[in-house]
């Protein structure tokens, strides 16, 4: 084990440092999470209205968040709104800001998708039961919707989980850039620290994505 | 139709960014003035957080390294605590321009371009570029390069900015963070890295299996602390700060403690710039 360079990570605070970076991403992850979660369905709903403003609006949302890199809305949240309007936004902030416009415009459209896949007579049996429009999306649209999500849903989470490791460009410390200090400060007496430094991270992001999963496949159990 | 609607929210998404460009070129700049840092009684200090010797973490989380021993200084002269910001090459001019950091002491070389967006103080140490290679191939001169071999470099430095401009025919491959270009050096993802002259003679001297084969590229530059554009009392402050402790030999103590374990002694004189003034070899 001695060649992957495990040993830097005993030496000082090297672990706690690293668990406290991932405590940073996994805290901008879950908050913009639950803010993408709880928004990104009004969005989904949002979007499945005919009005041609709403339209063409959450079109527009939606294009913009996912053409940009993340990257790019990052510096435009971190240094852009100091620029333009004057805010000293922290890093880890701004991180969350964007992270949760991101997540709620992927699941804005996940939710769409979802919503537009229930087939018509669906909402027709729903009626003819007698349920009116708010009693069929909560009974009948919504539990379906939900159960097409949870796949999608998943992945999207995982996927801002592990996309956190850009917000060090913004001068948030998170778990990548500890790992990538620890193997610098010690470059020259352990070169190889790379390896057994980036070898744990990755079974730290594992560790932090695999619970959602296991909670996933649960809820479809469960659902099914 | 669905296509239509997509190159519609293209053109005014992109619109919208042109629109926003123009308006950042006008905003004033957020810096804060000497008295203002000194009544908050906290500086933030840009450094980098793994640029060993230079800036770096060790493992008790504290900063240290050549920028850092100087940063200390600053922050025992003025008075104050200091916040250290961990910055990359990439947005350390950002920083400043937007005033999120009062100083960048993040191994800065001065250049023309960057003097235009950004104020530096009076230099404290000399730099080149270099470039280093694996022993299987070593690079001699950048004529040897054909089109199929990239040279890593990371993006922000002086070395990207100067192949740029002056060997437009090399084939760039860029990294935004250190730890990356190293890695990408050592997977062999390029056949050499361009960079500081002393990062390329530390990486081969600690890294067996690689040769500085060109330790002096382009003009000889000076590595300097940076402020806001018009932050002048900041600005005169460092620069008094940086002549007077000339007398102490204060960056000559600075090399011995952080920088004589990596490059050794002999590199001591030609590196060190000591009150500001940049010996004529």
């Amino acid at each position: 084990m001695q060649a992957l360079g495990f040993e830097v990570l005993w030496k000082g605070k090297n672990f706690a440092r690293l668990m406290g970076g991932l405590w940073v991403a996994l805290r901008i992850s879950l908050i913009a999470v639950g803010i993408s979660l709880v928004a990104g369905v009004l969005m989904g709903a949002l979007m499945t209205r005919k009005n041609p403003l709403i339209k063409a609006l959450t079109q527009l949302y939606l294009e913009t968040v996912r053409i940009m890199p993340q990257m790019v809305l990052l510096f435009l949240a971190f240094f852009g709104t100091t620029r333009w309007f004057g805010w000293n936004l922290s890093g880890e902030t701004a991180s969350v800001i964007v992270f949760a416009l991101w997540g709620t415009a992927e699941m804005g459209d996940l939710v769409r998708g979802a919503l537009e896949s229930i087939p018509r007579h669906q909402y027709e049996s729903a009626a003819a039961l007698g349920l009116d429009g708010k009693q069929s999306f909560l009974y009948v649209i919504l539990p379906q919707t939900l159960r097409r999500l949870l796949p999608q849903v998943i992945n999207l989470i995982t996927r801002m989980i592990k996309t956190t490791s850009l917000v060090l460009m913004i001068g948030v410390v998170e778990m990548l850039k500890v790992a990538q200090q620890i193997i610098e400060a010690n470059r020259m007496k352990v070169p190889n620290a790379a390896f057994g430094v980036y070898l744990t991270v990755l079974v730290l992001y594992f560790l932090a994505c695999w619970p959602i999963s296991l909670l996933a496949k649960a809820l479809e159990k469960r659902w099914s | 139709m669905l296509n239509t609607k997509k190159l519609l929210a293209l053109t005014l998404t992109l619109l919208f960014v042109f629109a926003l460009i123009p308006a950042a070129a006008q905003a004033a700049p957020v810096y804060r003035t000497l008295d203002e840092i000194k009544a908050d009684g906290t500086i933030n200090i840009g450094v980098f957080s793994d640029k060993n010797p230079f800036g770096y973490v060790d493992e008790n989380g504290e900063y240290q390294g050549y920028d850092v021993y100087f940063a200390e200084r600053i922050g025992k002269d003025l008075g104050v605590k200091i916040n250290y910001v961990s910055t990359e090459a990439a947005n350390r001019v950002e920083y400043l321009e937007t005033g999120k950091v009062d100083i960048i002491l993040a191994n800065f070389t001065v250049t023309p371009e960057r003097a235009e967006k950004v104020d530096f103080a009076l230099p404290y140490m000399n730099v080149a570029l270099g470039v280093v290679s694996p022993d299987s191939r070593v690079i001699t001169d950048l004529s040897e390069l054909s089109a199929d071999d990239p040279v890593i470099v990371i993006s922000g430095t002086t070395a990207e900015t100067y192949l740029i401009a002056n060997n437009p025919e090399v084939k760039l491959q860029k990294y935004d963070t250190y730890a990356n270009a190293k890695n990408a050096l050592e997977n062999g993802n390029g056949v050499a890295w361009a960079n500081d002259n002393t990062e390329v003679i530390a990486f081969a001297l600690q890294n067996a299996g690689y040769t500085v084969g060109i330790p002096s590229l382009g003009s000889q530059d000076t590595i300097a602390p940076a402020v806001s554009k018009g932050n002048d009392t900041l600005l005169q402050w460092l620069n008094d700060e940086i002549v007077s402790l000339a007398d102490e030999q204060f960056f000559h103590k600075d090399y011995e403690a952080t920088l004589a374990e990596t490059y050794g002694l002999d590199y001591e004189d030609s590196l060190v710039v000591e009150g500001g003034a940049v010996n004529a070899k």
